[in-house]
């Protein structure tokens, strides 16, 4: 059976990091997609859960991070939400800029954005909500990126 | 679903067999640890051989470029070896193809160490 959305609710930790990654791979090969669309998908995921945990939960134990998944006729919809300060996004380095290139960190935002169709980062001054989709066969009516 | 790694010597050259996931936590620790002692010891020609790499995050991205510039800045040499599709393509979308000296045979690899 296919479940069309599903919620989670998860504790600021590494091994949330790792199921994050391995249900959304789950989700994309439910929803269908191939190999090396799952690998996309699971690793969009995964460093948006990194992003939840270390960079706006920060570990701490009393804040959640919440995942879920919305399948819908075209796409795969991803959404992930920490309880942090809230990203900064005017301080999202280009990692393809020559100074960054040599940076050890700075890529995952860059990774997601490569790796799905439509990317929305919501910060707010309780948390941020990052939004992914997914084109199931490819809708070329979406732009690449939506504003944010 | 760790990184296992181990080390062997070549013509001076040491090759370090890794395999499992480069990730954030466990995977990236023990590149680091890795090529961290083997610098210490004063094996400064290392060839890191990813045949057996088949997940690496932007974490383990970060480790390698880290091992790279450490290398360097330590005097050494540090290489790839045998990319896997999924890694080769994450070097090539972060640009980080060419900065890395990639080699696909390892005795080509070892040969291209300076004597």
């Amino acid at each position: 059976m296919t479940v069309d959305r599903v919620s989670y609710t998860l504790d600021s930790t590494l091994e949330t990091v790792n199921n994050a990654e391995e249900t959304a791979g789950r989700m994309a090969a439910e929803a269908g997609f191939d190999d090396e669309e799952i690998m996309k998908i699971s690793m969009a995921v995964r460093e948006g859960a990194v992003n939840a945990v270390l960079h706006g939960n920060a570990y701490d134990p009393n804040k959640k991070v919440t995942l879920a998944f919305e399948r819908t006729a075209h796409d795969l919809v991803i959404v992930v939400r920490d309880q942090g300060k809230g990203l900064d996004l005017s301080r999202i380095p280009d990692p393809l800029a020559p100074d960054n290139l040599m940076k050890t960190s700075g890529r995952g935002i860059f990774l997601i954005r490569s790796f799905m169709d439509v990317v929305e980062i919501h910060p707010s001054q309780t948390g941020t909500e990052l939004r992914m989709i997914k084109h199931v066969r490819g809708n070329p009516a979406d732009s690449k990126e939506a504003p944010q | 679903m760790t990184m296992k790694s181990s080390t062997r010597q070549v013509d001076g050259v040491t090759i370090v067999d890794l395999s499992g996931r480069i990730t954030l936590g466990e995977g990236s620790v023990v590149l680091r640890e890795t090529v961290r002692d083997l610098l210490s010891k004063g094996q400064k020609k290392i060839l890191l051989n990813l045949g057996d790499v088949n997940y690496i995050d932007s974490s383990g991205i970060g480790e390698l470029v880290s091992a790279f510039t450490t290398s360097k800045n330590q005097g050494g040499e540090l290489k790839l070896l045998n990319l896997t599709k999924k890694v080769h393509d994450l070097l090539q979308i972060t640009k980080l193809y060419t900065v890395f000296d990639v080699k696909e045979d390892e005795a080509a690899g070892v040969k291209s160490f300076s004597k």
